[in-house]
């Protein structure tokens, strides 16, 4: 296994997970020797990387010049908020409770002490006129991260989001840019109810102008905090509500994620799994069992919902010739949905199966918790779709 | 006409007779804010309504113009500019030149002229779909303004807006917004822009803090959007105008037919800021709250609610067969013509004569004319311009194949776009 990059990290607690690596990491000489000695793409598949996993935590570990610190996913945020407000004093919080209370998920939690109650600003309840405010505000030279208490209140903001987020550098000719941040945990939670459990990239992934990252492990979610503010793009950074205490050690010196790159997982040979946000943990808790089974999984976590990294995904489609997307979206119109067709598009000849989507139901989220199970996608069924890909 | 004589104090004082506002009851203890930085404000609802019925009993003012011959012919020039403008935009219309939704503004000049030539050049203005004269009165040039309503490269948002998205960054004209009421946000976050490069930035302007005028309509005062900026104005005491040019119709809504309580500058008020209801026909009245009200933005005691009664003469839009306005009401409001007034003024009070007022006629003839050639003349935008604006930081269009950011490669811009 290639080693670890530098800013590799390792995750605790959610299942062993591969370091991530920089997309041209693996020598290609190994890759094709590795090709070679496990057959044709349908005969005999035999993993060679069972021990792989392990031996990369260890690596990883080591990857952090100093020692690194342990961090939860929200205070992995919340770092990243100090120190862009620090470094940019236009860069401002604006949303429901994200002042005196903290935030309602603690992202903005002693922000307003620090900085004070204009640029950490609690508004009151009107997220249409509040992300408007943000978007006047970016016009007007200022760096605002607007938050959505849960991403499902954007709904409200949509006017605003498409509109005016999207759409007015284009209509200005270029004059104004709306270099704005709207963030949000999402995602279904435990029995949170239909209407707390959206999942909003769908609806988002059509507007023109707007780009789409969502985070889904401490590391990448300081990088990728940091880098929307400082792009000049209007960014939906997509947070989920159940990660927010995933605990990891992210590097002592400053970082920052590409907003454009996916994050490789894990490699492999067999399959390419593209997924993202919460259900990059279902995926590799099946990964343990496909591994067990005898797979060898590629997993990669896409990171960038709009624009897609068709590079790093085309570079692992070309090696593994099947590919399975595992999402959180509903089926219809989801990311996997514009995924596959990009996939189509690009990387046709180079399929020897077709496309595999995993989606969440076309239901609203029950509250009973034994539907609320089944309507997101559970390891078992990756595993099942794995082995059906694979045959 | 007479001008009005409009002092702070007035601007200010309770309403005699208004039941309930001046007796609102103290916040309790528990639900006041807990940190001193927004102060405590008294719950006294303080406002004023001033109708042009009341003023006009005031002969004091009338005895002196309320403007200089420079201010007068200054706001001539601009409102005379505004309708040979837009009736230009109705011929060229018919003529097949400019297409899609153009709103016309005739007829209420005196509330662009009136507020926008109070403006710095730092100062904003944000508008709705009906925004060619705010833009001419901003400063944009009548052929920029032009050019982009033939869908020209030249036109000040290089063609991509159009009639109804009007921007220009050097005059602070933040649009053009073609949903009613979402334009009233981007106001609010301009007035927010402005306070906090004060508070925060340290950044201060001479006069006092960049003020931010925000125009729309009567129907979009039945808005959520209205209602929450408002609300958000009030309580940070940003620097901002809400411009309501109420001229009675919505498309074919009547006001009256839509609104509860149709007297909007009434919700200023309920908000906790001054409502102020002024003559939109007469520029002179409308400058003369303008001022004040700008004032009061600037010197950071917060926004003002102003309700201009004005009057379109032409339909909605040059598509709008125009069949439910009563004659007679349309011919009330063509006696009070702004211009009219205006030069009636003027001429009354010896500012200028008819024939110093005829060559500005004329003047602005040729610039109107002028535009449309250079409009004519100029190219229309090439195929590769479709995909260079739609993102600022164009790696937003992601990394191809190839590794290399798709809009690197010079194909991109042919053919249909792929994610």
């Amino acid at each position: 296994m290639a080693a670890a990059a530098a800013t590799a990290s390792s995750l605790h607690g959610v299942g062993a997970a591969a370091a991530a690596k920089p997309r041209s990491a693996a020598p290609a000489a190994r890759r094709s020797v590795r090709v070679a000695a496990a057959g044709s793409s349908r005969g005999r598949l035999v993993a060679r990387n069972a021990v792989a996993a392990k031996a990369d935590e260890a690596a990883a570990a080591a990857g952090s010049k100093s020692g690194g610190h342990e961090v939860l996913m929200f205070e992995a945020l919340r770092e990243a908020l100090i120190e862009e407000m620090n470094l940019d004093p236009t860069v401002c919080v604006m949303g429901e409770d994200v002042g005196h209370y903290g935030g309602s998920y603690k992202v903005t939690k002693g922000l307003a002490d620090m900085f004070g109650d204009l640029r950490v600003l609690d508004t009151p309840i009107a997220e249409n006129s509040f992300t408007g405010m943000g978007v006047g505000a970016a016009m007007k030279g200022l760096r605002p991260v607007v938050e959505g208490m849960n991403m499902g209140f954007l709904l409200l903001a949509y006017n605003q989001i498409s509109n005016n987020c999207g759409m007015l550098h284009y209509t200005s000719g270029g004059q104004f840019k709306i270099p704005i941040v709207i963030r949000g945990p999402g995602g279904v939670g435990r029995q949170l109810g239909a209407e707390h459990s959206q999942r909003l990239e769908s609806y988002f992934q059509s507007i023109p102008g707007l780009q789409m990252v969502a985070c889904s492990t401490p590391y990448n979610a300081k990088g990728l905090m940091k880098a929307a503010i400082r792009s000049e793009n209007p960014v939906v950074l997509f947070e989920h509500v159940l990660l927010y205490n995933l605990k990891e050690k992210i590097p002592d010196e400053e970082y920052i994620c590409c907003l454009e790159e996916a994050e490789m997982v894990r490699p492999g040979e067999h399959v390419t799994i593209l997924t993202y946000s919460r259900m990059r943990y279902h995926v590799m808790q099946a990964a343990k069992t496909l591994v067990n089974k005898g797979y060898d999984p590629e997993v990669i976590d896409i990171r960038s919902l709009k624009p897609f990294d068709l590079h790093t995904i085309g570079n692992s489609i070309k090696k593994t010739h099947r590919v399975l997307i595992v999402e959180e979206c509903m089926r219809t119109g989801g990311i996997g949905a514009s995924l596959r067709s990009a996939i189509i598009d690009n990387f046709w000849d180079y399929l020897d199966a077709p496309i595999m989507c995993l989606s969440s139901q076309d239901v609203p989220t029950p509250y009973a918790a034994t539907l609320e199970d089944a309507t997101v996608v559970q390891p078992a069924q990756i595993v099942a779709a794995v082995e059906q890909i694979c045959q | 006409m007479a001008a009005a004589s409009f002092t702070a104090a007035k601007f200010l004082a309770p309403v005699a007779a208004r039941s309930g506002g001046d007796r609102a009851p103290q916040l309790p203890a528990s639900a006041r804010p807990r940190r001193g930085a927004q102060q405590q404000q008294p719950r006294l609802r303080t406002a004023l309504a001033v109708s042009s019925d009341v003023l006009a009993g005031n002969k004091a003012a009338a005895a002196q113009p309320a403007v200089t011959r420079e201010e007068a012919l200054e706001l001539y020039e601009d409102m005379v500019l505004g309708r040979i403008f837009e009736d230009m935009c109705a011929q060229m219309y018919y003529r097949g030149k400019m297409f899609g939704f153009v709103h016309l503004y005739n007829g209420q000049e005196a509330v662009s002229t009136g507020f926008i030539k109070l403006l710095n050049q730092a100062d904003c203005v944000v508008s709705t779909y009906r925004d060619h004269v705010h833009a001419l009165s901003k400063g944009v040039p009548p052929r920029s303004v032009m050019a982009e309503l033939f869908g020209k490269a030249t036109g000040c948002c290089r063609g991509q807006g159009g009639s109804m998205h009007m921007f220009s960054a050097p005059h602070n004209l933040l649009g053009g917004f073609a949903f009613i009421g979402e334009g009233i946000p981007v106001a609010t976050g301009a007035a927010f822009a402005a306070k906090y490069r004060h508070e925060v930035l340290k950044q201060s302007g001479p006069d006092g803090l960049d003020v931010t005028l925000a125009f729309f309509g009567d129907g979009t005062c039945n808005n959520g959007q209205f209602f929450e900026c408002l609300n958000m104005a009030q309580l940070w005491k940003l620097p901002i105008v809400f411009v309501v040019e109420n001229n009675l119709w919505a498309i074919g809504m009547s006001h009256l037919r839509a609104t509860s309580d149709p007297e909007i500058w009434k919700k200023g008020p309920a908000f906790g800021m001054p409502g102020v209801h002024v003559d939109g026909m007469d520029v002179l009245k409308v400058r003369e709250v303008a001022k004040e009200a700008i004032e009061r933005a600037r010197r950071g005691e917060g926004p003002t609610l102003v309700e201009c009664e004005t009057y379109r003469f032409r339909g909605h839009s040059l598509a709008d067969p125009d069949e439910l306005r009563k004659p007679d009401e349309k011919s009330h409001y063509a006696a009070r013509d702004p211009i009219t007034a205006l030069k009636k003024y003027i001429i009354e009070q010896n500012l200028a004569t008819e024939s110093e007022l005829k060559s500005i006629e004329k003047t602005i003839d040729d610039v109107v004319e002028e535009a449309v050639e250079f409009a004519d003349a100029s190219p229309h935008p090439p195929r590769s311009q479709l995909l260079e604006n739609v993102f600022a930081d164009p790696k937003g269009f992601g990394i191809g194949p190839d590794g290399k950011y798709r809009c690197e490669d010079p194909k991109f811009t042919q053919g249909t776009a792929q994610v």
